[in-house]
């Protein structure tokens, strides 16, 4: 095993320790954690500069497996406790990473609130529609009428858009991509974490296990074929917020940057003195 | 623990003499939500943060928030204290159990008000007691101070940094809305001393976070360090992974126990007076005043001396010591605001030919003598 250690990419995992993952296979987790990484790499981010911040979940165990100072808190809470370190460490690169059901749900609070702070961090929604590691219970971005372990007639309510919700509460930049459209959602993961504010990538993500038995999409790679079939481009979308049925993917929102808030503090603190 | 460098006298209210401890500890970062009868102590660090380098106030978008920004910030390496009232203290439960299990030392003001629910904003309780030791779920030890002064807000604020920092726990001041809001004259240090944890010596490759030479007293690496260090709310083995192994589970709880165990020769603070009666009062906070006042109005009256314990450190609650203190006395009087919380505790740590008496109200009032000497 050893000797695999001289990989740069294979060095910013815990390869010795903790594999093999728990992860299913031909999950969409997985792609989203080596995306990142490869960006993680490409970007230069150095491995004791780095941060990267989970609740619970699937999506949230990635953090067990990332050679960098990881913190796996609890449901829902990454993003206060990434707001924890953000104060007391506002020159180190924090990612915050959770599913839909982490994120939104539980969460969705922490959510907004951090967007309308605007600290400078980068969060990526797995967003697999379910929440897989309690066994595929509807979600929050759940489609209304499909089928879950507690919708088995038929999910009545309504479901967020992500995206939707992150420009709304003030984020700076908002992308979404999806776990077949690797080159792309790595992309969009490097214009995320480019961003100096509060940035959010939403990545569609396949569930086999759940999502995809309960609504009858097939194995993974059948998965993937959706993943590929319903997405559409941005640009080649009049308006991206008013399509149905379809993923939008591609940068969502891309506003000019204001100073994020560790930067507003120090700033109202020299104000302050003075007086 | 907190040595006395310069005074400074002032009429001040517990609340106050709190956010003045609170600056004096320096803590890096308050974390809070406002909330009946502890926003005053938010409201003065907030003002006071502003003069010092590197601090930051803020108020997060619920409790829960702020507990959890506390764990960040103190996983990162810094102080963290929030202030709350029992809604608060409530929905905090779930994040201090992280602060025990990840062993994230911080501090928790409780101004008690009662309950359940909203229950009396604006009057005083001693009634989370209780929920200040079993609030969070799971087996755990908890370390919880209660101030019965304004001068003993600021001491046993210090006390908590301390304890905190040493055991690597969570410490939770219980105060009642009586002392968070009562004015007295007192002398304050203008300089405390605040225990700090050592870096780690060895390098990242034989560094494990949670070594049994680790518990308490440890050299602790935080985020940014280099130490790639790995927290988590599950049980975990010594390098922070998780583990569902059943003995690194007991490995992981018994670790946790022993943060107490190991340090209750020191791990104790409480007053007495006059022993060797056969009647001893056993309070804390703001009823060991009406105590005092009930000991002193009683002895006037009957010459017969009663004696006092008020234990300024609830939790852990000091078995043996209080075993022996209480060997000469056949009655024992609890008083409290509350049902009767610490009263069983007292209860099953006397011998059985002594007789406890629990005197409580939870009226949202305070305890007068009166009501204590009817017991005596
Ligand atoms: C307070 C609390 N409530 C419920 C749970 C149980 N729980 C664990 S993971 C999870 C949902 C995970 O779904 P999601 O965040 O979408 O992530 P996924 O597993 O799909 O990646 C729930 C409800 C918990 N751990 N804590
Ligand atoms: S349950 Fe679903 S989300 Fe969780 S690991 Fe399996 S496939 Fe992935």
């Amino acid at each position: 095993m050893r000797e695999l250690k001289n990989d740069p990419f294979l060095d910013f995992f815990r390869v010795d320790e903790r594999f093999p993952h728990i992860l299913c296979p031909g999950c969409g987790i997985g792609t989203t954690m080596a995306t990142m990484v490869r960006v993680f790499l490409d970007l230069g981010i150095k491995q004791d500069e780095l941060c990267v911040v989970s609740g619970i979940g699937c999506s949230s165990r990635v953090t067990g497996y990332l050679d960098c100072d990881t913190f796996h808190t609890l449901h829902g809470r990454a993003l206060p406790a990434a707001t924890g370190i953000k104060l007391a460490r506002p020159d180190m690169k924090v990612v915050v990473i959770g599913g839909d059901g982490d994120i939104m749900a539980i969460g969705g609070n922490h959510f907004i609130h951090s967007a309308r702070r605007n600290l400078d961090l980068t969060v990526i929604v797995v967003n697999n529609f379910t929440y897989g590691m309690t066994g595929g219970q509807y979600s929050p971005t759940t489609p209304t009428q499909e089928r879950a372990a507690t919708a088995p007639f038929g999910n009545v309510e309504r479901s967020f858009n992500v995206c939707f919700i992150a420009r709304a509460a003030g984020a700076m930049f908002v992308a979404r991509s999806t776990t077949f459209h690797v080159a792309h959602l790595k992309k969009m993961i490097q214009l995320a974490l480019q961003k100096n504010g509060f940035s959010v990538v939403e990545v569609i993500s396949q569930c086999p296990t759940f999502y995809g038995r309960y609504q009858g999409l097939g194995d993974a790679v059948k998965m993937l074929e959706w993943l590929k079939t319903r997405s559409v481009d941005v640009e080649k979308v009049a308006n991206p917020w008013s399509v149905k049925d379809r993923f939008v993917i591609g940068v969502l929102h891309d506003q000019e940057e204001v100073p994020p808030y560790s930067q507003l503090y120090q700033e109202l603190r020299n104000r302050a003195k003075e007086k | 623990m907190g040595n006395v460098q310069r005074k400074r006298i002032a009429a001040q209210t517990g609340n106050e003499a709190m956010a003045y401890a609170m600056k004096q500890i320096n803590p890096d970062v308050v974390a809070a939500y406002p909330i009946t009868p502890a926003t005053e102590i938010m409201e003065r660090i907030a003002h006071r943060f502003r003069e010092l380098p590197g601090r930051v106030f803020i108020q997060m978008e619920d409790e829960i928030g702020s507990i959890c920004c506390m764990n960040g910030a103190t996983a990162a390496g810094l102080k963290a204290m929030t202030a709350t009232s029992g809604p608060g203290f409530s929905l905090m439960q779930e994040g201090i159990g992280y602060s025990v299990m990840a062993e994230l030392p911080c501090i928790i003001v409780n101004v008690m008000r009662g309950g359940p629910a909203t229950g009396t904003p604006t009057r005083t309780s001693q009634a989370d007691v209780m929920q200040a030791r079993y609030g969070t779920h799971g087996d755990h030890p908890i370390v919880a101070v209660c101030p019965w002064s304004v001068r003993e807000c600021f001491d046993l604020t210090v006390t908590a940094v301390n304890i905190s920092e040493r055991l690597r726990l969570p410490v939770i001041i219980l105060m009642d809305e009586i002392v968070g809001h009562m004015r007295e004259v007192v002398e304050l240090p203008e300089k405390v001393n605040v225990w700090h944890p050592d870096k780690p010596k060895p390098p990242r490759e034989n560094y494990y976070h949670y070594d049994d030479q680790n518990n308490y007293d440890a050299c602790i690496a935080s985020f940014g360090e280099g130490y790639r260090i790995h927290l988590t709310g599950l049980t975990h083995r010594k390098d922070g992974f998780p583990t569902d192994e059943p003995e690194i589970i007991k490995w992981n709880l018994d670790r946790l126990r022993r943060k107490i165990e190991d340090n209750r020769s020191w791990l104790w603070d409480m007053d007495y007076l006059d022993l060797g009666s056969e009647t001893v009062i056993v309070s804390y906070g703001t009823a060991g005043r009406s105590a005092m006042a009930a000991k002193a109005q009683f002895e006037a009256q009957t010459g017969r001396r009663v004696g006092i314990v008020r234990l300024r450190m609830v939790w852990p609650f000091p078995v043996q010591r209080l075993m022996a203190l209480l060997r000469s006395a056949r009655r024992v009087i609890v008083p409290e605001m509350n049902q009767g919380q610490l009263y069983r505790e007292v209860e099953r740590t006397v011998s059985l030919n002594v007789s406890v008496v629990s005197v409580q109200r939870y009226d949202g009032e305070m305890l007068t003598p009166e009501e204590i000497i009817d017991a005596l």
